[in-house]
């Protein structure tokens, strides 16, 4: 009896672990799944504005339409003008500067250089309208464009140098009937085309976004997720959350993966221990630019050639423009590879009226603050795009250039093709010294890339970094990597030692034999 | 001569396991240095941890029998005979000589073979296990005690821990090597695997020793 007891005892005990152990591999959500779940439901329209009868009219010029949106809306427009979308800079730090105010209005880039003396041209991607040179863009709440962000039916579109107004022919009335959430096409409409054409700044974002499949990006697959790019540009009152850092510096209002996803989101302990020092993107955008090509390079020293007095543009055989007589040289790629670097979330940059004393080596114009020394550093993927602009080399400035005017002869580059008068008429629009001399000089941004996600099992694989040759880090020398690194000393070494163990065992080995053989 | 039990099983057993998760530890572990590509990479890395586990269990067990069993008395080195034993490998295993020392059970080492379980027990294993659990924990918040080490750089450890495997490998050859050189080239590896051994009797040996006294 008592064996029977302590038999069916330990078969009970056996059962339940064996149930225990069986039932924990049974349906078990993860992250993934969860997320799936939350962004298969769309948000539903809760008013339908072409039932207003506000909107059942005429709208003579696009302020009157604002005011009439800030009748409902009437503490909207503060938030879009505390936005950095309508201020074109926000309070920022650069190491010995201390708090500097960064934005669109005053850094220069590595494409169209800047925006002062130009705004009528480049406010086609301001929320405002009437960027004149003496308008109240920033000041006048009836100058916010709430339809490019908010227009439904695709068709509004910004006039080309009309200082930030519609194109003439945009029906405003029907678009305010059909206002919604930003969508893809309200962001991609400038953000895809930074630098004045598709896919000329990011490379991570391009036109092909509006309507992306699996391969172009995982989370924003139409047949997928879907995901916009509110999604994870998560907004509260017009504030939106993410930066890019060509034109910012601190570690602040960021977007990261690890908000929906956990910093810890791999199967695997050793993919999880990465994530200590590779940041999310780095596998998992092995390559950018998948769509269409992106600007690798922009060559300013060679613009303003002209052919019988005209500016021309020239086109290699995929269409990428390759010269143009108002911006130089262009070299285009597609399906790169990133350059890899370390980044803390902070940045320096580069601002007007900075001398550069070293002029020897390209400028960075957003150096990216990071070591692998420096705990709070992760490597990331960027595009490195180079660029050669014009530059004093008495004054050691970067120059601002007067590009664009409405008429001939106001002494605008694309206009007149005059450097010398473009120069002047730009620096002393932004209060600095142009000596009368222009050179060119090398310059660097460093573009971060965060989109074009790719399916798993694209990823990059362990040896894509682990491995002697053509490591994907090999740019990345200030740490020990297991599979890239060893120390060649001890390699040859331990080489010798095992060669000479081998060698003396056989020819001991091998007198052992003679002797005995002797003896014999 | 008459045959004698000289390796217990659990002896045998923790060498044969030494002996092997240390060949598969080198084949893994220069894989992840980056020498060959073999269980592809990922795979040589989670097999290197595991095996490196298993050792760590089986050098537990094994330091626990050491001095339940006395046996580690049997690693205590001695200048004693460590001149004739030396000579003997370069000189009188070619004429035929006998072996200076006898294998008994208590005294199962000669005073080389002290010397350099010795220092591969006390210097070599233990650098290998400190460097490799560095290696693993360094910096991770799975590291516990080794994480709060705040080791700056991981390049000091993986050479370290490069250079104790090449003189693990270079032990190895001679290692066996050296097993050939008992009575016939089989003795000591056969002793290994079967646990018993054919060893002259104590009668003979302290002849040999009163003789090599007499000698001097």
């Amino acid at each position: 009896m008592r064996k029977f007891i302590i038999v069916l005892s330990v078969t009970i005990v056996i059962v339940m672990v064996a149930f225990n152990i069986f039932s924990d591999k049974t349906y078990h959500p993860t992250n993934a799944v969860v997320l799936k779940a939350k962004y298969s439901e769309k948000p539903v329209k809760v008013v339908d504005h072409s039932k207003f009868a506000a909107l059942q009219k005429d709208f003579a010029r696009p302020q009157d339409l604002t005011k009439t949106c800030i009748s409902c809306h009437n503490k909207r427009h503060l938030e879009v003008m505390e936005s950095s979308h309508w201020n074109w800079e926000r309070p920022d730090y650069i190491e010995g500067k201390g708090i500097v105010y960064l934005g669109k209005k005053n850094i220069i880039n590595n494409f169209c250089i800047g925006t002062q003396s130009n705004v009528k041209s480049c406010a086609k991607c301001h929320i405002g309208f009437d960027m004149t040179e003496n308008g109240k863009s920033f000041t006048d709440s009836t100058n916010i464009d709430c339809l490019v962000c908010h227009d439904q039916t695709n068709s509004y579109v910004k006039g080309a140098n009309l200082a930030g107004g519609p194109d003439p022919t945009v029906n405003l009335t029907k678009i305010a009937q059909n206002v919604g959430k930003p969508s893809r096409d309200n962001c991609g409409v400038c953000h895809f085309y930074g630098g004045g054409g598709n896919n000329v700044k990011h490379g991570d974002l391009d036109n092909t976004m509006f309507h992306p499949d699996r391969s172009i990006d995982i989370h924003m697959d139409e047949a997928g997720p879907n995901l916009v790019c509110t999604d994870c540009h998560m907004t509260e009152n017009h504030q939106i959350q993410g930066k890019v850092y060509s034109i910012a510096t601190l570690n602040t209002e960021r977007s990261n993966c690890e908000d929906c996803h956990t910093e810890t989101p791999h199967k695997a302990l050793i993919l999880n221990e990465h994530t200590l020092k590779v940041a999310c993107q780095t596998c998992h955008i092995p390559i950018y630019s998948k769509g269409t090509p992106t600007n690798l390079d922009w060559d300013w020293s060679t613009a303003g050639r002209l052919k019988d007095g005209e500016p021309y543009m020239e086109e290699d055989s995929l269409g990428n423009h390759i010269y143009k007589s108002i911006k130089g040289s262009f070299t285009w790629g597609k399906n790169i590879e990133p350059d890899y670097v370390w980044f803390n979330g902070t940045a320096s940059h580069y601002v007007l009226g900075d001398k550069i004393l070293d002029t020897t080596k390209a400028v960075v114009l957003n150096p990216l603050n990071g070591s692998y020394a420096d705990k709070n550093s992760k490597i990331i993927p960027v595009k490195i795009h180079t660029a050669n602009q014009i530059f004093d080399p008495i004054t050691r400035l970067i120059i601002q250039p007067n590009l664009y005017s409405d008429n001939i002869g106001e002494g605008a580059f694309w206009k007149d093709f005059d450097w010398n008068i473009a120069s002047e008429k730009g620096m002393k629009a932004i209060g600095l010294p142009y000596s009368g001399k222009y050179s060119f000089i090398k310059t660097e941004m460093y573009w971060p890339i965060n989109h074009q996600v790719a399916p798993k099992e694209e990823s990059l694989t362990c040896t894509n970094c682990h491995q002697r040759e053509n490591s994907r880090l090999a740019g990345l020398n200030d740490f020990y990597l297991p599979g890239r690194d060893y120390s060649s000393l001890i390699d040859l070494f331990g080489f010798l030692l095992i060669l000479a163990s081998l060698v003396g065992v056989l020819f001991h080995g091998f007198l052992r034999v003679y002797f005995s053989n002797k003896q014999k | 001569m008459k045959t004698v039990y000289i390796y217990r099983s659990f002896e045998r057993f923790w060498h044969w396991t030494q002996a092997f998760l240390i060949f598969f530890l080198v084949l893994t572990g220069f894989e992840v240095h980056g020498s060959y590509s073999f269980f592809g990479f990922e795979n040589a890395v989670i097999f290197h941890r595991y095996a490196a586990y298993s050792l760590l269990v089986l050098i537990v067990f094994a330091i626990f029998w050491h001095f339940t069993t006395g046996e580690w008395k049997q690693y205590l080195p001695t200048t004693k005979f460590l001149k004739a034993q030396m000579d003997y490998y370069i000189l009188g295993i070619f004429r035929n000589s006998p072996h200076p020392t006898k294998k008994t059970v208590l005294s199962k080492l000669n005073p080389l073979q002290r010397i350099t379980y010795l220092v591969l027990k006390i210097l070599v294993i233990p650098v290998m296990v400190i460097s490799g659990l560095f290696y693993i924990f360094y910096r991770y918040s799975s590291g516990g005690f080794i994480s709060g080490l705040d080791i700056e750089n991981l390049e000091p450890v993986a050479l370290i821990h490069t250079a104790g495997a090449y003189a693990l490998i270079a032990f190895v050859v001679v290692h066996v090597y050296l097993i050939t050189t008992g009575h016939s080239l089989l003795t000591n590896l056969k002793a290994m695997m079967t646990g018993y051994e054919d060893i002259e009797d104590e009668d003979e040996t302290n002849y040999k020793i009163k003789n090599d006294k007499e000698i001097k």
